[in-house]
């Protein structure tokens, strides 16, 4: 497929698009108008109309095909949040338009601040953070300024299991603390002992996922943030996992300080490819005075933002504006679509459908990672004993299920866990397509059988074979150059 | 099953160690670590004249799969580093215990060698990881 780039040809253009010349910038003072070229494909409106869907004929997505991307919440992203999230008044609203003009976007900010507050079990959320990661750095910094304002210099170590999502060392790296990792036992529960022996007056926090990666709930939570809290350490939540639990179980109930949550991934915002996402934070009593803004208070009738001056101590600001707006507003319409009643509906039915599908793998020959536990709203299998006894490895088998119309499932992480797949249905999913990924996987497994090169060369039906990813991460090339 | 030579030492980290008899001695991975880890795409190496603790992060290694930090096995001053790694990443993956090594060390506590294990305790500690 060639670039739009390479199909542009000087002075082609849209009729209804940009101004060919500065004489058509009617209005535009001068001093704004640039003095050179944009370098931009020159091409007619038909030629972006066909290029653009052509590259989406080409896309594997939520949308076409059963996304069980572990840790990922890849769910159906309901039309509804889209609709409401872009009637005009909200679309047109600049985001440096005042609050007084601002009012129903900022109540419904207001009004998502709470549910988010009331369904995780915190004092007070902040929505600014625009990521998932960008949420946990928000939350260390959080836990950093804490200790600060109490004198507490000598906390310099964050926990973190070695089941954890690489983010959160990285996190905590980024607002200079040390990371001593934890092992994980071989029940998937983190080990108590080892949690023992690196506590001490130099533990900041413990960074957890609960359900963990390894998609099983730690049993052992409520010792673990009685542990952390005596020794004088705090409890971050890291709600990748969030799904699992909706409704049912709230962290602020089990003892966590601070929490981020992927709002697109647990509440149903489109996500993936890099897309703009959401990662709100949640807080004890013991952090609100930190909180980033801006926030929306209720102020008499109306709504207004707090900021810097109504919070002090606040770690300041993480983004120009108040997150991604649109993500934000698809959310709120989501978390009102599902209620009170609609929320634990969510955890049951991702909780079912995982160990249902982990059940029928199972009875299939598959091997769990960990037998012994119900899965969560994920789960894991290790195709070791494939990769061993018939040198086809969990790649492949990723691979080929791209030929049965399903997207991968997430590919050799946990690290701690060899040759696995990490799965998560999700509840939207129904039992006929549960059911075809099994048949799909016992499938794959007699062709590793009996013809293990044809899984080996997988794909063959998509529209590019398989990448060189080694080539692609030993010589990286970003960006295009221009032909010469 | 991987490939350890009888006549190195070996971390639980999966570093090897050869003695050089002057004192010094030089670090890389094992072959199985390699194994692992997959098509090394990226080696960062400590600086020549850096002073490592034994069982301290010293170096980083990402491959397509995963990035991980290399623990020194040893105590001692860093005299010499593998720098053709930076531009040819693979030969970590090609030679583990030749052209692939990482680091040489001038140790400052020869005693430590006996913490590490030989070739068959770490045969049996990869065996056990399987299982």
């Amino acid at each position: 497929m060639t670039l739009i780039y390479e199909a542009s040809r000087a002075g082609r253009r849209a009729t209804a698009q940009a101004p060919s010349s500065r004489d058509d910038c009617g209005g535009i003072p001068e001093r704004f108008l640039r003095d050179t070229q944009a370098r931009l494909p020159e091409v007619s409106e038909l030629q972006a109309v066909r290029h653009y869907t052509r590259l989406s004929r080409k896309n594997f997505s939520i949308d076409t095909e059963f996304y069980p991307l572990g840790s990922c919440t890849m769910k159906y992203n309901p039309r509804a949040s889209n609709t409401l999230a872009m009637l005009p008044e909200f679309l047109a609203r600049h985001p440096e338009a005042p609050a007084s003009r601002s009012q129903g976007y900022l109540a419904c900010l207001y009004d998502l601040q709470q549910i988010l507050k009331a369904v995780t079990g915190m004092r007070g959320v902040s929505l600014t953070p625009t990521a998932g990661a960008q949420g946990e750095f928000a939350g260390v910094a959080m836990i950093k300024a804490y200790h600060e304002a109490r004198g507490d210099q000598g906390r310099t170590e964050i926990l973190v299991p070695d089941a954890a999502h690489g983010t959160n060392p990285a996190s905590a790296v980024m607002c200079g603390y040390r990371i001593r990792e934890i092992t994980t036992g071989s029940d998937g529960d983190v080990d108590i002992e080892a949690l023992r022996s690196v506590l001490g007056p130099q533990t900041a926090g413990i960074m957890l996922t609960n359900p963990s990666t390894v998609g099983v709930f730690d049993r052992g939570i409520e010792t673990i943030a009685r542990m952390v809290h005596d020794a004088g350490g705090l409890l971050y939540y890291d709600g990748a996992n969030l799904n699992a639990i909706l409704g049912k179980v709230r962290p602020g109930d089990m003892g966590f300080d601070v929490i981020h949550m992927n709002l697109h991934k647990t509440f149903s915002t489109p996500h993936g490819g890099g897309g703009p996402g959401a990662g709100p934070v949640g807080v004890s009593d013991r952090l609100l005075p930190y909180l980033p803004v801006p926030m929306v208070a209720r102020d008499g009738d109306g709504y207004r933002w707090l900021t810097e001056e109504d919070c002090p101590q606040s770690i300041g600001r993480l983004h120009a504006f108040a997150g991604n707006a649109g993500v934000l507003l698809r959310a709120y319409v989501y978390a009102l679509m599902l209620g009170r009643e609609g929320m634990p509906r969510v955890a049951e039915f991702s909780a079912l459908n995982a160990n249902y599908l982990l059940k029928r793998l199972q009875a299939a020959g598959f091997e769990a990672a960990y037998p012994e536990r119900r899965a969560t709203h994920e789960f894991i299998l290790t195709l070791r004993r494939q990769a061993k006894s018939l040198q086809v490895n969990t790649m492949d088998f990723a691979k080929r299920l791209l030929d049965y119309g399903v997207h991968a499932p997430t590919t050799y992480f946990p690290l701690l866990v060899p040759e696995c797949l990490l799965i998560e249905p999700t509840e939207t999913e129904d039992m006929e397509t549960l059911d075809g990924f099994v048949a799909a996987m016992v499938s794959i497994q007699r062709e590793a059988e009996e013809d293990p090169d044809l899984v080996r060369g997988a794909p063959h039906t998509m529209s590019v074979k398989r990448l060189d990813d080694v080539r692609a991460a030993r010589e990286l090339d970003l960006a295009w150059k221009g032909n010469g | 099953m991987s490939n350890i030579p009888s006549e190195l030492k070996y971390a639980k980290s999966h570093e090897w160690v050869r003695d050089e008899g002057d004192g010094t001695v030089v670090v890389g991975i094992t072959d199985h670590a390699q194994e692992q880890l997959g098509d090394l795409v990226f080696v960062e190496l400590p600086e020549v004249g850096s002073l490592l603790n034994a069982g301290g992060e010293c170096a980083v290694v990402e491959s397509v799969k995963a990035a991980s930090d290399i623990y020194s096995p040893m105590s001692g001053e860093v005299v010499a580093v593998n720098a053709a790694l930076e531009e040819a990443p693979e030969t970590v993956n090609e030679d583990a215990y030749g052209d692939g090594w990482l680091f040489k060390l001038k140790l400052s506590d020869l005693g430590e060698a006996d913490e590490l294990l030989d070739a068959e305790a770490y045969g049996a500690q990869i065996e056990a990881e399987e299982h």
